[in-house]
């Protein structure tokens, strides 16, 4: 990576800045849709992500769609199948693991999500399942240039990110704000109680919460594969992805949909804006380009200290 | 501040987004007194009792107990300066025993620190001995001794009032807010608590500041009541004053309207208020 | 009533016996060690000593967790960014200071002689710059929320497993090292492959002397008015506040005291294994120590003796199912929580359990 500050440098920075803020939207927007309803971390939601990618080369290959002479519809098509499949295993951990906790105390389901997390990382390394080798899916669509302006190539993926999210996105907040259950999901967040007193079914809004946050972070799973290698379930790399679009969560204010993609953005900015120029500012130190991971962390620190409801947040206060 | 002024009160308000939860109140508590703080429910009381305690700041006005002045310390300060308190909602400390609940409280006013404690000082061994004999004559005062090692979530309502009562003491205060001390219990436990409270006075000498809703209990014991509507002080007198105070009845009953269908002669007669 | 400090002067012991006391579980601890050492050790083994050693170091690392977790009820899983910490440091002050002053990169002296001497000061010195952390980290984030506080911690132990990273690497030639001070070689930890040919000091008998002590304190702490602070705070931080603790201070106490021994913990197992990885001590490391603190008891100093038992003895014991290890414990984790939340144990020690009170009667009822 040349530490030249040209125009068209910048302009390859900025796609590469939409295109992973995107990827921390869509997996943030599922932290921040469960933490509104039933106020606590799912710890598991990154696994989702990773098993995304995963369910998609499972049915990518069952369809014969890798390799060379894969059809157009066949990226669409798995990306639909992955988001329906995990919006299911989504909706099944809840049932099975968080239902029963539902009135036990915070940290009880914090660690329970954890041991889902693990479940689910582990069953991934299984033979029977997906193993312990990294593989690919990029061969699912070929990642051809779409055009090229002042000598920056504009690849599919890239613009195939920008557009899925901005789509999802307004999708998403379509539902929650004009639709019935968008009605009932944002009573259920402000107050559980009242909402079921009113008629809200509260365990139908739970589930649908849960498919659609599953549903997001698989198209960000099979999104983040095809921009990099489908490593194996248990790799740091997705517990890390997971972590930072919590953070974009948090940061963003917890619970506030548009709060998740503004926090996206921001942690996107400062891990591709900054890390770029900070690396381009100190050539001659070459750890500067392994901090990637602390500035999401401090920006994290900072603001709960400062605001922990986030940026877009609001404060809440308990009754004594 | 006179000497003989155990906590003072001064124009405390505070409103919580826009509304105003708490206007302009004041109040002065002489030391060895017994007053009450009633009102409707949500007028108020609690919150009152709140910002002495530290949970809210408030936005005007102080609260001074004697030279010091405490409002905008945090709660636990406020407490080891003096003031205590119980919940409305009971708050005690679940898991552990009653005796622990109460060797917690009086466990602050102990000086050992970290290492004293780690290596069982003769300090350290000492004051655990002082805290776990005051908390035991605590739980006698309050009658619930025998239940010493029992875990006080499986005590029965009464007996944990009773114990918040008794950590309350512990953390030898100048200053004893009690909220609701007596809410959900019978006739009998009424009774005994009422000659209770009254005799704390003088076992401890604290000042006792008190918010219920049992109208009996309150008019019979306490030297003067203040009452409070929506925030507001409306009313502030001697038991009797209060009583025959129209705009107190008011508070509580609503005014009678004007074109009432049932004529008077026909209505049930008015349940006791509580 | 007579107030808590005016009773204070009539309840003072006697103070030879308080002092006498006050020492006596630590010699103990000191002589069991030693016994666990020379005999117990070579009785069962070689594979057996090893799982014994891991064992205490478990109890040690969970021990001090539980004072945070179990005690305060915080969730902190950092806690292998302290043990990461204290690694370092130890491994630093032994492994360069063996070429400085001794002249070699082996295990010198023999028991108690310079070598161990040094080891125990490396084990120390970790255990402090872990303190320290423990505040840098524990003072502001100890405000936090629990969910919250579980996310700060993570992203404590991720900066440091990077921060370890990124350091430089580890000259392994004895001339090259002589030619800088100490204060020099600060810096050059191993970077991303990590510091090793660290000498083997770690005995059973330094394990256990460790987690004895930890033991002897966390009981003691329990059992105390400072113990009790702790306990109140997780139960109902409110009320705590209310009734005059300062529920930061003593958070942060926890904290700082478990940072401590997490770095006494990471240092013997620094040089136990010999080498120091931060990729090895990251989250899942956390996660493991976590583990033991939820499955055996959150707050039972005796439920994590049994939590930390098990869970390094069964897998060793269950080697050919090493693959189904981790879904293993991680339904044992998401049934516990289901069914048990507060452990095995739950807050209680063995002799408060009904059970044993049962099997207490039973048992002097025959030796009548």
């Amino acid at each position: 990576m040349s530490s030249s500050l040209t125009a068209g440098d910048l302009l390859q920075t900025t796609i590469n800045f939409l295109a992973v803020g995107g990827l921390y939207a869509l997996i943030a927007l599922g932290y921040t849709l469960v933490y509104g309803i039933l106020r606590f971390i799912n710890f598991a939601h990154s696994d989702i992500v990773a098993w995304g990618g995963w369910i998609a080369l499972t049915v990518a290959s069952g369809f014969g769609w890798l390799g060379a002479g894969s059809p157009a519809f066949a990226l669409p098509v798995v990306l639909l199948m992955t988001m329906v499949i995990c919006a299911v295993m989504g909706v099944t951990i809840e049932r099975l693991a968080y239902r029963p906790l539902r009135k036990a105390p915070r940290l009880n389901v914090l660690i329970t999500a954890i041991g889902v997390s693990l479940f689910l990382q582990n069953v991934g390394l299984l033979k029977k399942f997906f193993g312990n080798r990294p593989s690919t899916i990029s061969s699912l669509m070929e990642n051809k240039v779409l055009a090229t302006i002042g000598g920056v190539q504009l690849r599919l993926f890239d613009m195939m990110t920008i557009l899925l999210t901005l789509i999802l996105v307004i999708l998403l907040e379509r539902f929650v704000y004009r639709t019935k259950m968008g009605r009932g999901m944002r009573a259920v967040a402000f107050d559980e109680r009242v909402a079921s007193l009113m008629g809200v079914n509260v365990n139908q809004v739970v589930a649908v919460t849960f498919a659609l946050g599953s549903a997001l972070a698989a198209a960000g799973g099979i999104l983040f594969a095809l921009r990099n290698d489908l490593r194996m379930t248990a790799d740091s790399s997705w517990v890390l992805l997971g972590l930072k679009a919590f953070v974009a969560a948090v940061v963003g204010g917890i619970g506030n949909v548009r709060g998740a993609a503004a926090g996206a953005m921001l942690i996107a900015f400062v891990e591709v804006f900054v890390h770029r120029y900070v690396i381009a500012a100190f050539p001659d130190k070459p750890w500067v380009g392994q901090l990637q991971d602390i500035y999401v962390f401090g920006i994290l620190i900072l603001v709960l200290l400062f605001k922990p409801s986030g940026l877009l947040g609001k404060t809440t206060v308990e009754k004594v | 501040m006179s000497a003989n002024i155990a906590l003072s009160i001064q124009n405390i308000s505070i409103a919580f987004g826009g509304l105003k939860a708490v206007s302009e109140f004041s109040m002065e508590l002489p030391r060895g007194c017994l007053y009450g703080l009633i009102g409707p429910n949500g007028a108020g009381k609690t919150t009152v009792f709140n910002l002495l305690t530290g949970v809210y700041k408030p936005d005007t006005g102080s609260v001074g107990m004697g030279k010091m002045r405490i409002d905008g310390k945090k709660p636990n300060q406020i407490a080891r300066a003096g003031m205590a308190r119980t919940f409305q909602n009971i708050r005690l400390f679940g898991e552990l025993s009653v005796l622990d609940n109460v060797r917690t409280a009086a466990g602050i006013r102990t000086r050992s620190g970290l290492f004293r404690t780690l290596f069982r000082s003769p300090l350290h061994v000492a004051e655990e001995r002082a805290v776990t004999e005051r908390s035991l004559e605590l739980l006698d005062v309050l009658g619930i001794r025998h239940r010493r090692d029992e875990q006080s979530k499986s005590l029965p309502y009464g007996d944990q009032r009773r114990l918040e009562i008794a950590r309350a003491l512990a953390t030898e205060p100048k200053v004893l807010l009690l909220d609701e001390p007596v809410a959900g219990m019978n006739t009998q436990e009424k009774m005994e608590m009422r000659g209770l409270i009254q005799s704390l006075r003088e076992q401890f000498g604290v000042s006792i500041l008190l918010i219920e809703h049992d109208m009996g209990l309150v008019m019979d014991i306490c030297e003067q009541i203040t009452v409070i509507d929506h925030g507001v002080t409306i009313a502030k007198g001697s038991p009797k004053e209060i009583q025959g105070n129209p705009a107190v009845i008011e508070a509580y009953l609503g005014v009678p309207d004007e074109e009432d269908p049932i004529p008077a002669a026909d209505r049930a007669p008015s349940e006791e208020t509580n | 009533m007579k107030s808590v400090q005016e009773r204070v002067a009539a309840l003072r012991p006697n103070p030879a016996v308080s002092i006498g006391q006050s020492i006596v579980p630590f010699v103990v601890a000191i002589a069991l060690a030693f016994l666990i050492d020379k005999f117990v050790g070579p009785a069962i083994g070689a594979t057996w000593a090893k799982i014994l050693l891991d064992v205490g170091i478990a109890i040690l690392l969970a021990g001090s967790l539980n004072v945070v977790n179990g005690y305060a009820g915080q969730f902190s899983i950092g806690h292998a960014g302290f043990m990461l910490v204290g690694g370092y440091a130890a491994a630093w002050l032994t492994f360069y200071g063996s070429v400085h002053w001794f002249g070699t990169k082996e295990t010198y002296g023999g028991f108690l002689g310079d070598g161990q001497l040094l080891f125990v000061g490396g084990c120390i010195l970790g255990g402090i710059i872990a303190a320290l952390l423990g505040v840098l980290v524990g003072l502001p984030s100890l405000r936090l929320r629990g969910d919250y506080l579980a996310i700060v911690t993570l992203g404590f132990g991720e900066i440091v497993r990077v921060l370890g990273q990124i350091t430089d690497r580890q000259p392994k030639n004895m001339k090259v090292i002589k030619e800088q001070t100490m204060g020099e070689l600060a810096n050059n930890l191993g970077g991303a492959e990590g510091f090793s040919q660290i000498p083997g000091y770690t005995t059973l008998f330094f394990v256990y002397v460790m987690a004895f002590v930890l033991l002897v304190l966390a009981y003691r702490l329990k059992y105390s008015s400072k113990g009790r602070e702790l306990l109140a705070v997780r139960e109902n931080e409110i009320a705590a506040e209310a009734m005059g603790v300062d529920t930061t201070r003593a958070k942060v106490v926890a904290f700082v005291f478990s940072a401590f021994f997490a770095g006494v913990g990471g240092s013997l197992y620094a040089h136990q294994l010999g080498a120091l990885d931060p990729k090895e001590l990251g989250f899942m490391k956390s996660i493991d120590l976590v583990i033991i603190v939820v499955i055996g008891g959150m707050g039972s100093i005796t439920g994590i003796v049994l939590g930390a038992t098990i869970l390094v003895v069964l897998p060793e014991v269950f080697r050919s199912f090493a693959d189904y290890r981790m879904i293993v414990y991680a339904l044992a984790l998401v049934m516990v929580m289901i069914l048990r939340p507060q452990g095995i144990m739950g807050v209680q020690e063995l002799w408060e359990t009904s059970l044993w009170r049962k099997l207490l009667g039973k048992f002097r009822g025959a030796a009548k």
